[in-house]
């Protein structure tokens, strides 16, 4: 079998996750937070310890900054409803995931417009583009960092100096980039990143979190939740202090003990290595499926201005007929289809068929691109020749 | 007997990183459950020992770590 879905979840996790969830479950189990017992406090420094290492990772100041959420699209929400207004006005771009699209657009019902700017077909953005459609009512950029369908990276950094220079919040959307793509919040000038634990952070499912920069003022932000924090327990309103303003209900306790362990390992490893390994996944997998007649790659088809995400076709044979054919016949799994990014599809000329999606990770193998680019000459050659 | 200060939170996650900045910043402190006599929600608290409290208190105001109030309290 070989697992070619890390754009949707990574697989396999960080050494050393499943062993820090086991632990976790085993030997401490308790709320962070909420109570004095020796447990409790256990729990709270292990959570306190994935802060650290979230900032760290993200160069942001202040690990207090740190909000956990179950993912990204929690996090994007958060972000969107907490700080916008009616009136208000967002820049974003066409290659978005519904994880932004679809609040912006709910968000649309309550009097927020947004302008989606398009991007060319290999889904590269002009930042000139990004700036031209910054009206007097805009108060946010809000953008993917990579799209995950194309793989291209947006010039997030040209963005975040736009958005500074107007006066704008910038809410980066990392979900794609988070752990092979290095970040640096105040170089990149980013106010808000989402990120999700779960891809390219090695971590598990259900962790996540938006790191608030320190241009953002927490008065500001309107709170989605609201509940026990196990602070301030004699008044019935939020506390107004992060990260407790935005992180209410009991923690994922169990899913972070695994984050830690993921992040621990990724400092470890370096961020630039591992973004050189899947620039090297990138460029095998594009020189491959290049060479093999009927298969047409989308994207820019660059290893330096792309993440480790490849979308193809093959002539003659419909995405959903390609995955099941990879999967049954060859054990080669990946996305196929529309990859929650309609507009995104719209873009590279791919809707609404979609695409077939090939996204290696860090431990891909050489072999196991070769042995799956040659399942796809293959698939390619029948159906050529039916 | 010398006194020695509780510095308290409002939540554990201020408890958590202003333990790091105390620690990383070479003070001695240490994170005990509340005294008795004092009272705060997160249940856990920092001490940090008499002569060293103008400058953990100094360190956490400039990193932006809220802190409630301080008492002193005999030390054990
Ligand atoms: C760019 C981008 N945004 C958002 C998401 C949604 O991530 P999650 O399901 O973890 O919220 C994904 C992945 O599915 C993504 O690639």
């Amino acid at each position: 079998m070989i697992y070619l879905d890390n754009a949707a979840t990574s697989w396999p996790k960080a050494p050393g996750v499943a062993e820090a969830i086991t632990r976790f479950l085993t030997d401490v189990g308790a709320n962070p937070g909420r109570s004095g017992h020796r447990l409790s406090i256990e729990a709270a420094r292990m959570v306190s310890t994935v802060r650290e290492l979230t900032a760290g990772l993200f160069g942001a100041p202040d690990p207090l900054r740190v909000v956990f959420t179950l993912n990204v699209t929690h996090a994007i929400n958060v972000a969107l409803h907490g700080l916008l207004r009616p009136g208000d006005h967002v820049v974003t771009s066409s290659v978005e995931h519904n994880s932004m699209i679809r609040p912006l657009n709910t968000l649309g019902q309550a009097g927020i417009s947004f302008t989606a700017v398009p991007c060319a077909s290999d889904g590269s953005l002009d930042p000139a583009d990004i700036e031209a459609a910054i009206t007097p009512a805009t108060v946010m950029i809000a953008l993917t960092h990579a799209s995950n369908v194309l793989g291209t990276l947006l010039p997030s950094a040209d963005i975040g100096a736009i958005a500074r220079k107007r006066g704008l919040l910038f809410l980066l959307d990392a979900a794609s980039t988070a752990g092979c793509v290095p970040i640096d919040m105040p170089a990149d000038k980013i106010d808000l990143l989402a990120f999700t634990g779960h891809k390219a952070l090695l971590g598990p499912t259900g962790t996540g979190g938006l790191v608030i920069g320190e241009r953002v003022d927490p008065a500001r932000i309107m709170p989605v939740f609201q509940g026990g924090t196990g602070s301030r327990s004699a008044t019935e309103t939020q506390p107004p202090f992060l990260p407790d303003l935005l992180e209410c209900g009991t923690l994922n306790t169990t899913g972070l003990a695994g984050l830690g362990a993921a992040l621990a390992w990724i400092t470890a490893a370096g961020i630039n290595r591992i973004q050189t390994t899947c620039r090297a996944h990138t460029r095998l997998l594009l020189e491959r499926l290049h060479a093999v007649p009927g298969v047409g790659v989308y994207g820019p088809r660059n290893p330096r201005l792309q993440t480790a995400t490849v979308s193809f076709n093959i002539k003659g044979m419909s995405p959903s007929q390609a995955g099941q054919l990879l999967d049954e016949r060859f054990g080669i799994l990946c996305r196929v289809g529309l990859h929650c990014a309609p507009r995104a599809h719209v873009t590279a000329g791919s809707f609404p068929q979609g695409t077939i999606r090939f996204s290696p990770g860090i431990f891909t193998t050489h072999d196991d691109i070769t042995t799956a680019v040659d399942a796809v000459a293959c698939l390619s050659r029948e159906a050529c020749c039916e | 007997m010398s006194e020695q200060f509780v510095i308290l939170f409002p939540t554990s996650a201020h408890v958590m990183r202003a333990e790091k900045l105390l620690k990383d910043a070479g003070l001695s402190c240490r994170l005990i459950p509340v005294p008795r006599q004092l009272s705060s929600d997160c249940g856990i608290c920092l001490i940090v020992l008499q002569e060293e409290a103008e400058t953990a208190c100094a360190l956490l105001k400039d990193r932006r770590v809220d802190f409630d109030t301080v008492a002193a309290i005999p030390a054990q």
